[in-house]
C-alpha cells in the first residue's frame, strides 16, 4: 500500500509517478508531487518508481478560479 | 448612425499621473430626470490612498458617501464607480489593465464589485482621473464622453434603433475616432437591451482589435452593473486618450517594472504551453479538467461530470482561433479568445457572420453542461447574444439551469413559460427564452431574468410552485447565482462561495483542489485560515488594478519544488513581483503582511457597508442544500459508494437505509459542519458570531471612522 493524499492506494512493482497520476484520474497539468518529503519535477514523473509504503502528496497547484 | 445631440459639456484640466495616481476623481450626476446635470472634479486625499489604496477601495469609499442606508439600487443616488488602481495601466507587467466597478446591486441589495479588462480603466487614468463616479438618472438615453486629450467631458442624447452592446460599441468607436488608427484610442463601457428588464445586466468594456478591425468586449458581467447603467438611461461611457505610453503612470522606478515584467514574460513563454495553456486555449480548457474531478456543473449542479464531455473539447471545437489575444497592452499571457466568422442561426442577427468574444470557462460551463447542453455551436451562439443583450453569462446559465430543473420537476409548466418546453438540453427553447429576455415583453422571461431569488418568490406566489424544493435546489447565495464550480465535496469552498462579501463568485477564494483533492485543509482552523488569507490576498488585485491569472495560472518552473504545501500554492515569487511593482509604481515599500492589511481594511469596510445597508450579518450567509450535497436520489445513486462512505465518516451506517434517509442524514450532518465552519471563519476574520467586525478589528485596521463606528454601535 501507498498513501496518496491520505488515501490508501494498492502498490505494485514498477508503479511510476505518472502511472499513479493516471490511475487516480489526476489530469490537471500543474501538479506537484512529493514522495516522503522529496519533491519531483514533472520531467521525472515517467521515470521515478514509487516504493511500497511511500507517503505521496499530489498537490494541484491552483487555488483560484 | 443616428445623430447625437449635445446636452452639456464641461472643461477640466487633465492632471498628470504621479506614481500611479492623479489624486482626483470625476463625479458626474445626471440629475433626477430633470436635466440638472452636474460634473465635478474632487480631490483624493492622502488618507483615502492610505486606507483604500485604489480600485475597488476607492469605489467603496465614494459609493458610501453617495448613498444612504435606505438607498436602493434604482435610486438616483446609487452610483457606478469605476476605478483601476495605482498599478492599472502599466504595460511592462502582464495583466495590468483591470478595472473595477462598484455599485449597489439589484440582485443582492448591497455593494457589488465587478471587474473587466479592456482599455477603459487605463485610459480613464491617463485622462486624469483615479475614478469615475456616475450617479443620478437622465430622462432620455445619454452617452457620457471623456476626452482626455482636450480635457472635455461631454454629455450627449442619443437614440439608436439598436441599443445592444456590439452595435452601440462599434458605432461609438466609429463616431469618436478620426480614422481607423484612432479607434484604438477609445474605450466604451456599454450594456444592452436585456439590461433594461433584467437584473443580470452586464457591463461590456471594449478594446479595439486592429487585426480583426473591430471592437472586442470584456465583461464586468456579474451583479447587475449593466442594469444600473441602463436604469440611469446611460447607453455608454466613452473615454478617449491618444498617444498612450507605457510610462503614463509616471512610476517611481521604471527599471524595476521592466526587470520584473521581463522575468514574467520569459516565464510565460517557457511555461504556459506545459501548464495552463492560456495563450493557446484560454480558460475554456478547464471544462475537461473540471469534468475529471467531478466539479463541472451538470444539470443545475446535480452532477459533476458527463459522458458527452468530449463533445465540448475546446481544442477540437474551435472556442479559439489560436491567436494569443491580450485585452491590455503588454499582457503576454493573452487569454482573451474569440470565435471569428461565426454565422448566427437565430435572433435579430440571424444569418450574420460575427466575431464572438470567448467563451471562457464560466460561459462554456454555464451555457453548456449546466443546462444539459453539450453543443459548442449552441454555446457560442448563446454567448454572443448574452454579450450583445448584456446578460451576465454566469447568472444566466445558473438561472436557466434552475428553470430547467423546476420545469422537469413540474413546479412550472408550459402554461407558465408561455409555451416553451424548458427541459435540460432544450436548445431551441432555451435560446428563445434568452431572446425574450432582451425583448422585455414576455412576463415569464422577465421573471426569470430577475434572478433565482426572485424566481423562487414569484414561482411560488404566481404559479404555486413548492418553495421548499426551490430553496433546496436554487443555487444562489445572498441573491447572486453561483458560478460554475460544483462545491459540495469541498467544505472550504462552501465558505469560498457562501461566506463572501458579495455572494458566490469565485474571485474571493477557490479552494476546491487544496481542500478536496490535496487534503491540505484538514481542520476547521485550517479552512478558516485559508478563508482569511486567500480572500484578502485576492482582494488586493482589485485595489491596484491587476488580473488574477498571471498570479497562479502560470508559475515559476521550480515553484512546486522550492516551496512546500500551501506556501507553494501562494506562488511566493509572484507575490514578491507584486510587492516590487507596487513599490516601483508608487514609491512606497510594501511587505507581504502590509499587502494583506491593505486588503483587510477594505474587506471589513465593505462588510460594514453591507451592514449599513441592512445586510451583512450571519443570516445573509445562506447556503442551499444542493451546495452541501445530494438532494434527490439520482444524485446519490450516481456515486452511491462514495456517498455511503461519506455517511459512514459522519457516523451513520448506510446499510438498510433508503436513499432518501441517507440524503437526509448527510444533509443534516453537513449543515452542522457548515455552522461550525461559519463560527471558525468569523473568529479568524475578527468578527462576532453574528458576522459583524468587532470594534477592536476596525480600530486595528485604522478604519474606525465616526460613520463606521456609528454603524457598528447601532447594531449593538
Amino acid at each position: 500500500m501507498i498513501l496518496v493524499n491520505e488515501r490508501e492506494i494498492p502498490w505494485r512493482k514498477g508503479m511510476t509517478i505518472q502511472t499513479l497520476l493516471d490511475e487516480c484520474g489526476y489530469t490537471f497539468r500543474m501538479i506537484a508531487v512529493w514522495i516522503d518529503g522529496t519533491p519531483y519535477r514533472s520531467d521525472q514523473f515517467e521515470k521515478v518508481c514509487i516504493e511500497d509504503g511511500a507517503d505521496v502528496q499530489v498537490l494541484h497547484m491552483i487555488c483560484g478560479g | 448612425m443616428e445623430e447625437m445631440r449635445l446636452l452639456a459639456e464641461w472643461k477640466y484640466e487633465p492632471k498628470k499621473l504621479y506614481r500611479g495616481y492623479s489624486k482626483e476623481f470625476l463625479s458626474v450626476d445626471l440629475g433626477r430626470e430633470d436635466g440638472a446635470f452636474s460634473c465635478d472634479v474632487h480631490p483624493v486625499s492622502e488618507d483615502m490612498i492610505e486606507k483604500f489604496t485604489g480600485g475597488r477601495g476607492f469605489g467603496l469609499k465614494i459609493l458610501w458617501d453617495k448613498v444612504t442606508p435606505r438607498s436602493k439600487w434604482d435610486d438616483p443616488e446609487n452610483a457606478l464607480v469605476i476605478s483601476g488602481g495605482p498599478i492599472c495601466g502599466i504595460t511592462q507587467y502582464p495583466g495590468t489593465g483591470k478595472t473595477y466597478t462598484v455599485f449597489l446591486s439589484p440582485l443582492t441589495g448591497q455593494t457589488y464589485n465587478s471587474n473587466a479588462g479592456g482599455y477603459f480603466g487605463p485610459f480613464l487614468k491617463a485622462s486624469g482621473f483615479d475614478a469615475l463616479s456616475v450617479s443620478g438618472k437622465a430622462s432620455e438615453n445619454v452617452v457620457l464622453f471623456i476626452d482626455g486629450d482636450e480635457g472635455m467631458v461631454r454629455l450627449f442624447a442619443w437614440e439608436p434603433a439598436d441599443r445592444n452592446s456590439y452595435t452601440v460599441t462599434e458605432a461609438l468607436h466609429d463616431h469618436f475616432a478620426e480614422n481607423e488608427e484612432d479607434k484604438r484610442n477609445i474605450s466604451v463601457v456599454s450594456s444592452g437591451e436585456a439590461a433594461e428588464h433584467s437584473w443580470w445586466g452586464a457591463l461590456n468594456f471594449s478594446f479595439y482589435d486592429p487585426r480583426r478591425g473591430l471592437p472586442r468586449l470584456k465583461q464586468a458581467g456579474r451583479g447587475g452593473g449593466g442594469t444600473v447603467l441602463r436604469d440611469k438611461k446611460i447607453l455608454a461611457l466613452v473615454v478617449k486618450k491618444r498617444n498612450f505610453s507605457g510610462t503614463e503612470n509616471n512610476p517611481a522606478d521604471l527599471s524595476v517594472l521592466q526587470k520584473v515584467g521581463t522575468k514574467l514574460h520569459r516565464e510565460i513563454r517557457q511555461n504556459d504551453d506545459v501548464q495552463s495553456l492560456m495563450r493557446k486555449i484560454g480558460t475554456a480548457h478547464l471544462n475537461l479538467i473540471m469534468n475529471d474531478y467531478d466539479i463541472l456543473p451538470v444539470n443545475n449542479f446535480k452532477f459533476g461530470r458527463h459522458e458527452d464531455i468530449m463533445k465540448i473539447d475546446p481544442v477540437r471545437y474551435g472556442f479559439t482561433q489560436g491567436y494569443a489575444d491580450g485585452c491590455w497592452y503588454g499582457c503576454s499571457l493573452a487569454c482573451a479568445k474569440a470565435v471569428d466568422e461565426f454565422e448566427l442561426l437565430t435572433g435579430p442577427c440571424r444569418g450574420q457572420k460575427v466575431t464572438v468574444d470567448g467563451p471562457e470557462y464560466e460561459t462554456a460551463a454555464s451555457l453548456g453542461p449546466n443546462v444539459g447542453i453539450f453543443d459548442p455551436l449552441w454555446t457560442i451562439e448563446a454567448n454572443f447574444y448574452a454579450d450583445h443583450y448584456a446578460l451576465d453569462t454566469i447568472s444566466l446559465g445558473t438561472g436557466l439551469a434552475f428553470v430547467c430543473e423546476c420545469y422537469e420537476l413540474g413546479l412550472i409548466t408550459k402554461e407558465h413559460t408561455n409555451g416553451l418546453e424548458l427541459n435540460f438540453g432544450a436548445k431551441d427553447d432555451l435560446l428563445e427564452l434568452i431572446h425574450r429576455m432582451m425583448d422585455g415583453r414576455d412576463d415569464f422571461a422577465n421573471v426569470v431574468s430577475q434572478g433565482i431569488r426572485r424566481m423562487k418568490t414569484l414561482f411560488a406566489g404566481k404559479y404555486g410552485a413548492d418553495r421548499e424544493i426551490m430553496e433546496q435546489i436554487g443555487m444562489e447565495g445572498q441573491g447572486l447565482e453561483v458560478s460554475q464550480y460544483r462545491c459540495q465535496e469541498s467544505m472550504a469552498q462552501w465558505g469560498g462561495y457562501f461566506l463572501t462579501l458579495k455572494g458566490p463568485q469565485h474571485d474571493e477564494a477557490w479552494l476546491i483542489f487544496m481542500d478536496m483533492v490535496n487534503k491540505q485543509l484538514p481542520t476547521f482552523e485550517d479552512k478558516a485560515e485559508a478563508l482569511f488569507y486567500f480572500p484578502n490576498f485576492r482582494l488586493w488585485f482589485s485595489l491596484v488594478g491587476v488580473c488574477k491569472l498571471p498570479w497562479n495560472d502560470v508559475e515559476p518552473s521550480d515553484n512546486r519544488i522550492r516551496y512546500k504545501g500551501i506556501e507553494a500554492a501562494k506562488v511566493p515569487e509572484h507575490v514578491q513581483n507584486y510587492l516590487e511593482i507596487y513599490e516601483a509604481v508608487t514609491g512606497k515599500p510594501l511587505s507581504r503582511e502590509e499587502m494583506i492589511l491593505q486588503s483587510e481594511r477594505v474587506y471589513n469596510y465593505e462588510r460594514i457597508f453591507n451592514l449599513r445597508m441592512g445586510k451583512g450579518t450571519r443570516q445573509y450567509h445562506n447556503i442551499p442544500d444542493r451546495a452541501l450535497g445530494p438532494v434527490f436520489p439520482d444524485e446519490w445513486e450516481v456515486r452511491s459508494e462514495y456517498f455511503d462512505g461519506k455517511l459512514k465518516e459522519a457516523g451513520h451506517d448506510p446499510e438498510g437505509l433508503a436513499v432518501e434517509e441517507k440524503i437526509s442524514l448527510l444533509q443534516a450532518h453537513r449543515r452542522r459542519e457548515w455552522e461550525k465552519l461559519v463560527d471558525a471563519v468569523y473568529e479568524r476574520r475578527g468578527w462576532t458570531p453574528e458576522g459583524i467586525p468587532t470594534i477592536e478589528t476596525v480600530k486595528r485596521l485604522g478604519i474606525d471612522y465616526p460613520e463606521v463606528l456609528d454603524v457598528l454601535e447601532r447594531r449593538g
